[in-house]
């Protein structure tokens, strides 16, 4: 918005509050105004409509800004709703007539909406409207909202939000020749910390080229105040790339998980591993799929079925290539390697040539998209923390199974010696097809979460095979204490090294150190004690 | 000694048959291409000639794996890192012999130009002197090989464990080899190369020299491992390879053993890298590729781990088929190439020398 | 050990290797006749002599299979829709193009292998290939060494001009300066602070040292811009991404992402989910096209933007007849993923690349490369960008308008800025000081893709040569 808009709109607006039945026949044409093609006709009604008082007013710029504006042949705005249920802003029960358009949405044009909105809504009875916008305010300067921002701010009762318009008219005190205001602007912002002035208090203290401010009071108060926004900022720092950490624990726990039962308990070196996973991930893409044809509605519920639908197929897959091929090569670990290693491209074949070559979109379910801002500048993302959630869940599961049921003692049973746990009438061979099943179906699982991370395609599982490997091997084999060591352990060091050496360094480092810490510990961390686990 | 006797132990009689006839073939590929006119049938197209070169370096590379897995029982999928970095050796000096030959006219090579580098980093100086790279060639891998090795062994890791840590260690030197920083090019890699030692790589005769050099080193590379497995030094591989705790409550160390073929077999394959990258004119990170080193795995296991000579047979059958159905079943190939590995290691653990054996004792 | 057998199977092997890989192959449909000829007549190093008579052969290098395939597969397809339109009016000289179609796999070393078989084995008369710059950097040694022509149609970092390539794509100065002035002017943003995230290769990281020194001369400071680069295929954005949050606070700041392929899913992913919106810090990609935003949920981007020479959502009625063209032949040829196919820039530079060289055999009445490289040069083409498209004789470079849009939530693109008309490319940029002394025109007396100084310089006459 240029500075003649800006100050019109502040006139318009004291007017606004004068005279409001004027400007209702003002704001029919404006609303007519927003289907227009050209730019500055759009710029100009957005301008009119923000400095009406008619609660239309604001039902207008907010369906405008999220693209569910309509406009029929005859002018009448529309806002569509749930299954494009079209509700006539101006109330009553008009129909549309004629062809609809949809006013084009810019960045410009959303530029030029967010304060408007926020400055229709400074004046809401819903004290989180009033909230968002006064936090909006204060994101930018808006140097012509403040009389409107001073005056709101003297009416507010809300602590809260008496604060965040503090920290809007910080933003405008702090550029002006008012000495208290600046003093009383930076105070504000130091008792809030907001890390967004930083660049104002570094140039005010010098602390990039010359000081641009003169007073020494002034430039004390925002030294300390810069002081203070720092250290704030290092512990936030902190906890983000502990929460990262934990959350890339979390995938690699996934992914590893089902590698260290069939690797730990089998001895079985599963270079299709990979695939798995990413079977798991497409398993859920075609979940996905069928609800997008058959159940629009529930949609998002789409994820849900995908669980055990993943588990089942891959695990049903596992079962299949332990009967035909790798129970063949039990105790000749490297021929299981490279014959699983051919399976592997057999499987990434076969699904490029189902699915085509290109990655696939999974979308996010609206559950699952955004975050939550717990610190300033530290968005804990939801599908992250579904996948901590998650990963924890299927921890836990395998836990169950290993430790609370028939078939788990079975499994352990066989680990730690297979000749005596025959000897004593365990169907090994069973018990190996459902132990593979088992991690071959955790490996689905894992798919599940990574189509909700990252890319689907069919090269997905080379991408993690290696990482996998790792864990497991740096986390000691036979146990599941080792495997959840590992993969949070490297998780979160990958991501404390990451600031300091960038992502390549920083893994190249991690790699560097397991090779080097199986050389003092061969058997991870947590290792099997007993002569059997000496087999390999 | 009796000279006769000798050579006869190193190989047996129809062996020295079999390799002249080798050795005659081999020699007919570029005997024919620069002889015979070119619309004469008996004329090898040139492209031949480099892909032939192309599975002579990867069969030295098959000979040096067989000799460390097919005698001493240590698989290693890592051994791609070996190759590849005599391939970068071999780059190095290729890189800076382009002088100012290059794109932007600078002494630097050009993806130091793009990257704004002023001059050539340290490790890079010594590399304008042929003499250092051939060095470099072969006592970096070596060098590397041993001290890896070194590490490994004297932790007695084996088995599949040390297969797995050998991927991480190509996987890690991938990651390392792709960053610009680094360089080496980063994801171009080293290119454009324009001359070998004053002798231009465009020209036909440097490209059958050079086909002729990966022949004979691909011979001298077999008599030599034939050489190690005939000796007393070979028989406690295999007793290595078979039955480790044993041979060494016998007496003997099994560390010195492994290390000794590790750091020789990678010695050996930084010898074919650097013979690999004047003929293909590229050397990039993607040789460090984990899904490489497990390739060269595939060319022992396919011709046959029992032998040296199924190294050399599984180099040429598995590579000949990948150019072969990357042409004409593009599709097909990822499947053919897994079947061929599930086949193998189900059916003919073997591989295909053993087949042969089977058909000369059934005949 | 060795046995008769082994030697027998030695020798079948070396037999069957001399007659070589690809004359069982199904894919070229040649009768053995032609293909003996040409692959007969081409002497060691020199051009293959183009046969004059029956189809013309035309190779297609672009990777099936990798991690290419994604977004190469969709060029050899629309290169063989081009070829069988033009075959369908008469084809060219009334002879019919016959495609030649080989797949690098991703494997650079194996681009260059496949070039020199197409050139010296199928002696195709011209090549339409190539992506990535290492790609093409890896066969340019062989195009120039055997005088091939290459047609190369992706969006790249310049820095080169050679006589055997004419590049279909844009340089920077059509692609990556124009967008960076569109963010810094007031209706894209007026952004003060950069953040430039590029895949680590030669492409983002030549344009970005162009971008910078761009950026320097408008008087931003060099703390000002933060560069970041991450490998091929990564897919944890999380640091990143907070990290260009802390380093735009406070300031209007944009992001020039040079990230390539695979990485950019996670990526934008991440900037949704910590809440990036696109009007605080836009985002604009050079390597994020239609095609990419096939495989993501594009609702989270909405006002990112791209900056390319064409769009689909581009209208006019060449696009129109292109898109239905395209529409048809996907249908015909049930390639995967049918209705759902969309186009791009890459994909409009190769039919325009395509119908240029037609037009430039057509005019020299031979497919002789020396002939046809002098054709080529000033050839123009009614593009589906809605305009006439010049292809410049001196530099080889095609001119291109610039056109800047943002994503729109079904994975469409909403064009917000453009240029008035094709610009010239500069292959080397005037604001790399290296570069800005150097000039690449092919016509006399220049001579050269990469001189200060003309070759014939001081020669008045061109009966000196």
């Amino acid at each position: 918005m240029n500075l003649r808009s800006l100050l019109s709109l502040l006139v318009a607006c004291v007017f606004a509050l004068v005279s409001p039945s004027a400007h209702a026949q003002d704001l029919h044409q404006a609303a007519q105004d927003l289907g227009s093609s050209d730019k500055a006709k759009v710029q100009l009604a957005v301008e009119n409509i923000a400095k009406s008082s008619d609660p239309a007013a604001l039902a207008l710029l907010e369906a405008l800004g999220k693209d569910s504006l309509r406009i029929d042949a005859a002018g009448t705005p529309f806002v569509a709703g749930e299954s494009n249920l079209l509700s006539p802003v101006f109330g009553g029960s008009a129909k549309p007539s004629g062809a609809l358009t949809t006013p084009l949405v810019d960045n410009r044009l959303r530029r030029q909406l967010e304060p408007a909105l926020a400055s229709l809504k400074l004046g809401f009875p819903d004290a989180k409207v009033r909230l968002e916008a006064a936090k909006d305010l204060a994101k930018s300067r808006n140097d012509d909202l403040a009389g409107l921002i001073r005056t709101a701010a003297a009416k507010e009762r809300d602590a809260e939000i008496k604060t965040a318009l503090g920290l809007a008219l910080a933003q405008i005190d702090l550029h002006g020749a008012d000495k208290p205001l600046k003093l009383a602007a930076i105070a504000a912002i130091s008792a809030a910390a907001d890390a967004s002035f930083k660049p104002d208090l570094e140039r005010m203290t010098g602390r990039q080229g010359k000081a641009t401010e003169a007073d020494l009071d002034v430039k004390n108060a925002a030294a300390s105040a810069l002081g203070v926004i720092e250290s704030r900022l290092m512990l936030i720092s902190f906890i983000g790339n502990l929460f990262y950490g934990l959350s890339l624990g979390s995938v690699l726990l996934l992914c590893a998980l089902g590698l260290a039962i069939t690797f730990g308990l089998l001895r079985v070196i599963n270079m299709a591993h990979g695939e798995l996973l990413m079977i798991g991930a497409y398993s859920t893409y075609a979940v996905q799929k069928l609800f997008t044809v058959y159940f629009p509605a529930h949609q998002d519920l789409y994820l849900i079925f995908a669980v055990p639908v993943a588990f089942i197929v891959t695990a049903a897959i596992g079962m299949v290539l332990e009967r035909s091929v790798i129970r063949f090569l039990y105790g000749r670990p490297l021929e299981t390697l490279l014959a699983t290693w051919g399976i592997s491209l057999i499987l990434i074949q076969t699904v490029r040539l189902i699915f085509g070559a290109q990655n696939v979109a999974v979308a996010n379910p609206s559950y699952l998209a955004g975050g939550v801002e717990v610190l300033p500048g530290f968005v804990l993302t939801y599908s992250r923390l579904a996948v901590i959630l998650f990963s924890s869940a299927v921890a836990g599961f395998v836990w169950f199974v290993l430790q609370r049921t028939p078939l788990g003692l079975h499994v352990r049973a066989v680990t730690q010696n297979r000749q005596m746990a025959a000897g004593m009438g365990i169907a090994t061979r069973r018990v190996d097809v459902w132990t593979f099943g088992i991690g071959s179906g955790v490996a689905g699982l894992g798919g599940v979460a990574l189509s909700q991370l990252g890319n689907v395609g069919p090269e997905l599982g080379q991408q993690y095979i290696v990482d996998s490997f790792m864990v497991v091997v740096l986390g000691g084999v036979g146990k599941l204490a080792g495997t959840l060591a590992g993969a949070f352990g490297l998780g979160i060091m990958n991501k404390l090294l990451e600031p300091a050496a960038g992502a390549v360094l920083g893994k190249i480092v991690i790699l560097g150190l397991i090779i080097l810490f199986i050389q003092r510990r061969p058997q991870g961390i947590f290792a099997l004690k007993g002569r059997a686990a000496e087999a390999m | 000694m009796n000279l006769k006797a000798e050579l006869l132990r190193l190989l047996p009689r129809n062996g020295w048959l079999g390799l002249g006839v080798a050795t005659l073939l081999f020699a007919s590929v570029p005997i024919l291409n620069s002889v015979t006119a070119a619309d004469s049938a008996l004329h090898t197209p040139d492209y031949l000639v480099a892909l032939f070169g192309k599975f002579l370096c990867f069969a030295i590379v098959a000979v040096a794996m067989d000799l460390l897995w097919g005698y001493t029982g240590v698989l290693s999928l890592g051994h791609g890192v070996f190759f590849a970095i005599g391939g970068y050796c071999m780059g190095m000096y290729l890189m800076l012999s382009i002088g100012d030959a290059g794109v932007y006219r600078s002494k630097l090579p050009d993806f130091m130009v793009f990257l704004d580098w002023k001059e050539l980093p340290w490790f890079w100086k010594p590399f304008d002197n042929f003499g250092f790279a051939l060095l470099a060639v072969l006592a970096v891998p070596g060098l590397l090989a041993y001290v890896f090795g070194f590490l490994a062994f004297r932790s007695r890791i084996r088995g599949v464990y040390f297969s797995i840590i050998t991927q991480a260690f190509t996987y890690a030197l991938m990651l390392l080899f792709f960053r610009n920083e680094t360089g080496l090019g980063g994801n171009n890699g080293l290119t454009n190369f324009k001359s070998l030692y004053g002798y231009s790589l465009a020209d036909s005769g440097t490209k059958l020299g050079l086909y002729c050099l990966s022949a004979l080193g691909l011979l001298v590379v077999f008599l030599l491992c034939r050489f190690i497995v005939v000796s007393k030094a070979g028989r406690v591989l295999c007793a290595i390879r078979d039955e480790e705790s044993r041979s060494r409550f016998a007496g003997y160390n099994p560390t010195s053993y492994k290390l000794f073929v590790y750091t020789l077999s990678a010695v050996i394959c930084g010898f074919a890298g650097a013979l690999y990258v004047p003929q293909v004119g590229i050397i990039n990170p993607s040789e460090f590729q984990p899904s490489s080193s497990i390739e060269m795995a595939i060319w022992v296991a396919v011709g046959g781990r029992a032998s040296l000579l199924g190294g050399v047979l599984g180099a040429f059958v598995v590579n000949g088929a990948k150019s072969w159905f990357t042409v004409a079943l593009p599709e097909a190939w990822l499947y053919i190439l897994g079947v061929l590995f599930i086949a193998v290691t189900l059916f003919f653990p073997g591989g295909l020398a053993s087949l042969l054996q089977k058909k000369k004792a059934a005949a | 050990m060795k046995s008769r057998f082994e030697l027998m199977l030695a020798g079948l092997l070396a037999a069957v290797g001399c007659k070589g890989p690809g004359e069982a192959a199904p894919g070229a449909a040649t009768s053995a006749a032609p293909a003996a000829a040409s692959a007969a007549a081409a002497p060691a190093a020199a051009t293959p002599k183009a046969s004059d008579t029956g189809p013309i052969k035309v190779g297609i290098l672009h990777s099936l299979s990798g991690t290419m395939a994604i977004s190469e597969t969709s060029l050899k397809d629309v290169a063989l829709m081009t070829i069988d339109q033009i075959n369908a009016a008469g084809g060219v000289k009334g002879r019919k193009l016959e495609p030649v179609v080989v797949d690098p796999a991703s494997n650079w070393p194996l681009f260059a292998e496949k070039a020199r078989e197409l050139l010296q084995k199928e002696g195709v008369a011209v090549t339409f290939g190539c992506w990535t710059s290492v790609s093409r950097k890896s066969v340019l040694p062989v195009f120039e060494e055997l005088n091939g022509l290459l047609f190369y149609p992706v969006q790249y970092e310049g820095e080169e001009s050679s006589y055997n390539v004419f590049y279909t794509g844009a340089a920077p100065n059509q692609q990556a300066i124009p967008a960076v002035e569109y963010l810094m002017s007031k209706e894209g943003g007026g952004a003060k602070k950069w953040v430039l995230l590029g895949t680590d290769y030669v492409y983002p990281r030549t344009t970005n040292k162009i971008l910078r020194a761009f950026l320097k001369q408008k008087g931003v400071a060099e703390s000002d811009i933060m560069e970041q680069y991450t490998p091929f295929g990564h897919s944890d954005y999380q640091t990143i991404v907070a990290d260009v949050k802390k380093f735009a606070a406070g300031t209007h700041t944009a992001v020039v992402s040079t990230i390539n392929g695979d990485s950019n899913v996670p990526f934008y992913k991440e900037l949704a989910n910590q809440g990036l919106k696109a009007s605080d810090i836009p985002v604009v990609a050079f390597s994020v096209g239609e095609e990419e935003l096939r495989g993501i949920d594009a609702k989270p981007l909405v006002g990112h933007l791209a900056a390319w020479n064409y769009f689909m959502s581009v209208k006019n009625p060449e696009n129109d007849k292109f898109i239905a063209d395209w529409k048809a032949y996907v249908k015909a040829k049930n390639l995967p993923d049918g209705d759902k196919r969309v186009t791009n820039d890459p994909m409009e530079a190769t039919y325009v690349g395509i119908k240029m060289w037609a037009q430039a055999v057509e005019q020299a009445g031979t497919t002789d490369v020396d002939a046809v490289r002098q054709a080529v040069g000033g050839q123009t083409v009614k593009a589906p960008s809605g305009f006439t498209l010049t292809m410049d004789a001196k530099n080889h470079h095609l001119h291109k308008p610039v056109y800047i849009a943002e994503i729109k939530a079904d994975g469409q693109f909403q064009v917000v800025w453009k240029t008035e008309g094709p610009i010239r490319a500069m292959p080397w940029s005037p604001f790399v000081p290296d570069s800005a002394k150097k000039v690449a025109d092919w016509t006399y007396p220049w001579v050269c893709g990469n001189c200060t100084e003309g070759k014939f310089k001081g020669q008045t006459s061109t009966a000196a040569l």
